[in-house]
């Protein structure tokens, strides 16, 4: 999902809404957001932004911030804001690439456990 | 000594008078040649104490100002309103502090975006805060 333009709060707040439950509806395994074209994101914004990945990874879907723009990044830090538990990628590609790399472990993770399993029973 | 070149008052009172005053204070900004990692400075900053303003009192008034100082041009913002006030402004100034839902960064993360900041509050009058960020600096 791309941002295109700078929100505000209710705004994000629905956003924050709707895209946990597509979340749920479309059983995703990751949320990519891009807001290369969100020019400040202030500590409420950091909060949805938050919100959204530890939501979605509570249902099971990694979140992957892109197109960060540098000023906003600095002044994330300057304000204080860690981000938490929230994965950031350069652009959009590499964002997908990062999904598709925590997905496919995620994955081989569960046919381990699966194995091991296994081996228990028998 | 720092001069006031130019002065605007804005109402904040609806969700929309935010995005006004943000555009405005932006326009201000790019006037006085600010760089683009300064104007993110300043736009987070206002956005911050606008929405602490909207939260508690209601909403206010913002003073767009033009300051110079020797060569060096910058923005002064003051936001006033007539809310509830904070009883206690140490504890406002400290890191994860908050009375309301939020993560405590609003007010002690503006001070670190700005070159100065000041702010005075009478329980049951009202907040008054000042900031200033210099175009280059």
């Amino acid at each position: 999902m791309s941002i295109q333009v700078d929100l505000y709060d209710r705004l994000a707040l629905n956003l924050e809404a709707d895209l946990v439950q597509m979340v749920n509806k479309t059983s995703a395994k990751g949320v990519l957001i891009d807001i290369s074209a969100v020019s400040i994101v202030d500590s409420f914004m950091g909060r949805i932004i938050g919100n959204i990945a530890s939501m979605s990874k509570i249902l099971d879907a990694e979140t992957v911030v892109v197109g960060m723009q540098p000023a906003v990044a600095i002044t994330l830090i300057e304000l204080g804001l860690p981000l938490k538990g929230v994965h950031t990628a350069l652009d959009m590609e590499k964002g997908m690439r990062l999904l598709k790399s925590m997905i496919d472990e995620t994955e081989e993770d569960a046919d381990e456990d699966q194995t091991a399993d296994d081996l228990i029973t028998e | 000594m720092t001069l006031s070149l130019s002065k605007d008052t804005i109402q904040v009172i609806k969700e929309q008078d935010v995005v006004f005053l943000k555009n405005r204070v932006k326009e201000t900004a790019v006037k006085i040649k600010m760089g683009l990692v300064n104007q993110t400075r300043l736009l987070t900053a206002c956005s911050e104490l606008v929405r602490n303003m909207m939260r508690y009192a209601n909403g206010g008034v913002c003073i767009i100002e033009v300051v110079s100082s020797g060569r060096n041009n910058g923005v002064r913002l003051t936001f006033s309103d007539k809310g509830p006030g904070i009883p206690d402004i140490e504890a406002a100034m400290r890191d994860g502090f908050s009375t309301g839902k939020s993560l405590g960064l609003g007010l002690p993360g503006t001070k670190r975006l700005v070159n100065e900041f000041e702010i005075k509050s009478k329980v049951g009058e009202g907040t008054v805060i000042v900031i200033l960020k210099w175009a280059n600096g």
